[in-house]
């Protein structure tokens, strides 16, 4: 095992870094224009009021000027969301674990948890206000969970169950325990699924959190700040604050992203086995 | 062949699917002596597959005994007699090729340095050197399937069982590999069990080639490969190979071969 793996000739550090920059660019440009439509086209040519949209320039300033109480509130509720996704993702892989182990469980379970993973979820957000306190963060905690669970259980029962016969034939060849098939096979070839699966589920928690705000929940949140803002036609503080829930939402989906690189590290797709 | 020198040695064995409303295999016994690379080719759908998961103990008999090294299949499979070779390479993207040829040490708990330099060996019997560190996605089909015939013969098994493992590959490659197979094969010692659909891979690979009748899968007749060994390129074109590969072909138009063909074309 002296000899590395050796990576897809890519061209030097510079090269590459040239091409994605080349790459970039016209994502760089729609940007540019987007802000620049909001910030002049929007209120001087089709004059839209503030209340609908207030001006980049207004959004921004609000931005910096009240970070302090913005991004505590974004902190706030970012602890929810991520609380709710660690509690309904570990939950999700749990039971998918089991109901690859015991199909016939699994068989019974697995159409309501299609049915599930259809329902607007979200609706439940003043239910668990009721079951947990309206002030208490885990009627925010759980609504993420719920969200988060059950894309996450049918990706990783998908992703178990779907190893190939001939796979469980030279494991059981092996004379390998069920343990052993779940370490060396079952799991890493269920990794991909699971992973664009969270990918989706840390989207979810953010939105799960947020909107389990606006049914009423603690001042120091987003979700209140973003509502109690529009009730005092603070829209720039509105703006500022979705802005601050979108930040967190990009960085919640990145990490995830990142740990799936490593953690794929011999993907095809990761590897770029495709040029 | 006396009976105690037998690796395999198989009993009146059946198996019906469905309830006993399909027989895929009637009545079978054969033995396979140490040492011996032995053919079992037939029709598709004949049940050779099945005979060849069923001396694995990968499926059970309906009825009738399979005995390994004395034991039985089971046993056999629990002590890591088998070393088994699919169609397909069955190898694991997140492993690198030597990972992949480790798997079966790990599962017998050798220590690192005993893996490490089993591997080596392996590696070096299949001439995938510079490939150790590569995942099998990067390897050609060819190569993939090295690598899974050194996983299966790390351990050392002492029977290996080969299901159709160059159906999928081109006539160039399959040719190659067949020598390959060969030579590794003199090397180790090994004790082969084979199944293909190909009668000139079965003549030039084989000690013995075993001809299934149509379903339901029987002996239809047994040739013994008297070619010399060691064999080379040249051995495709000694007459004795076509003798041989129209000895069998006859033997496989009477087990009913030529039935089946017109099914399959009929659907």
């Amino acid at each position: 095992m002296s000899v590395m793996a050796q990576p897809i000739p890519q061209g030097t550090i510079v090269s590459r870094v040239g091409r994605r920059a080349q790459d970039w660019i016209p994502a760089v440009v729609v940007f540019g224009l987007g802000i620049a439509a909001w910030q002049w086209l929007i209120p001087d040519v089709f004059h839209v009021q503030r209340f609908l949209l207030p001006r980049f320039s207004a959004v921004m300033s609000t931005f910096w000027h009240e970070r302090g109480t913005l991004w505590s509130a974004g902190w706030f509720t970012f602890k929810e969301a991520v609380a709710g996704f660690a509690l309904g993702c570990s939950v999700a892989l749990a039971i998918a674990v089991v109901l690859s182990r015991w199909k016939r469980v699994g068989g019974a379970f697995m159409p309501y948890a299609i049915a599930a993973n259809a329902i607007p979820i979200i609706a439940f957000a003043p239910i668990t206000n009721a079951w947990f306190g309206l002030l208490s963060p885990w009627s925010k905690i759980v609504i993420a969970a719920v969200l988060c669970f059950f894309p996450v259980l049918v990706n990783a029962l998908r992703g178990l169950t779907s190893v190939d016969p001939e796979s469980l034939e030279l494991m059981r060849s092996y004379a390998a325990s069920e343990r052993a098939v779940y370490r060396r096979v079952r799991i890493p070839t269920s990794l991909p699924f699971v992973f664009t699966a969270l990918k989706v589920a840390s989207v979810l928690a953010m939105i799960g959190a947020v909107v389990g705000d606006y049914f009423g929940g603690s001042t120091r949140s987003l979700g209140v700040q973003v509502q109690s803002s529009v009730s005092l036609s603070q829209f720039e503080t509105a703006w500022a604050a979705i802005l601050v829930a979108s930040i967190l939402g990009i960085a919640f989906y990145t990490a995830i992203a990142v740990v799936e690189r490593f953690a794929l590290a011999w993907h095809p797709s990761t590897r770029g086995a495709s040029e | 062949m006396s009976a105690n020198d037998a690796v395999v040695s198989i009993r009146r064995l059946s198996k019906a699917f469905g309830g006993g409303r399909v027989t895929a295999l009637q009545d079978i016994s054969l033995e396979v002596a140490r040492g011996e690379f032995v053919s079992l080719i037939g029709p598709s759908g004949c049940g050779k597959s099945t005979l060849l998961r069923i001396v694995g103990d990968i499926i059970e008999p309906t009825s009738g005994e399979v005995t390994v090294n004395g034991k039985t299949a089971r046993r056999a499979r629990l002590d890591r007699d088998y070393g088994i070779v699919f169609q397909s390479p069955v190898l694991y993207d997140w492993r690198t090729v030597a990972k992949n040829i480790s798997l079966p040490l790990e599962m017998l708990g050798w220590d690192r340095a005993r893996r490490t330099a089993r591997i080596k060996e392996m590696v070096e019997l299949v001439e995938l050197e510079s490939f150790e560190g590569h995942h099998p996605w990067q390897l050609s089909g060819g190569m993939q399937q090295r690598v899974s015939i050194a996983r299966a013969l790390s351990f050392e098994p002492a029977l290996l069982l080969m299901d159709e493992p160059f159906g999928a590959l081109d006539e160039m490659t399959r040719e190659r590999l067949n020598l390959e197979l060969l030579r590794i094969w003199s090397e180790t010692g090994s004790t082969v069990v084979f199944v293909t659909h190909s009668i000139s891979e079965a003549v030039f690979l084989s000690t013995r080639v075993v001809v299934l009748s149509a379903r339901p899968g029987r002996i239809a007749g047994i040739v013994p490969v008297d070619l010399a060994q060691p064999r080379t390129a040249a051995t495709r074109e000694d007459p004795r190979f076509f003798e041989l590969v129209t000895d069998v072909r006859e033997r496989l138009h009477a087990g009913g071969a030529d039935e089946v063909l017109e099914e399959a074309t009929l659907e």
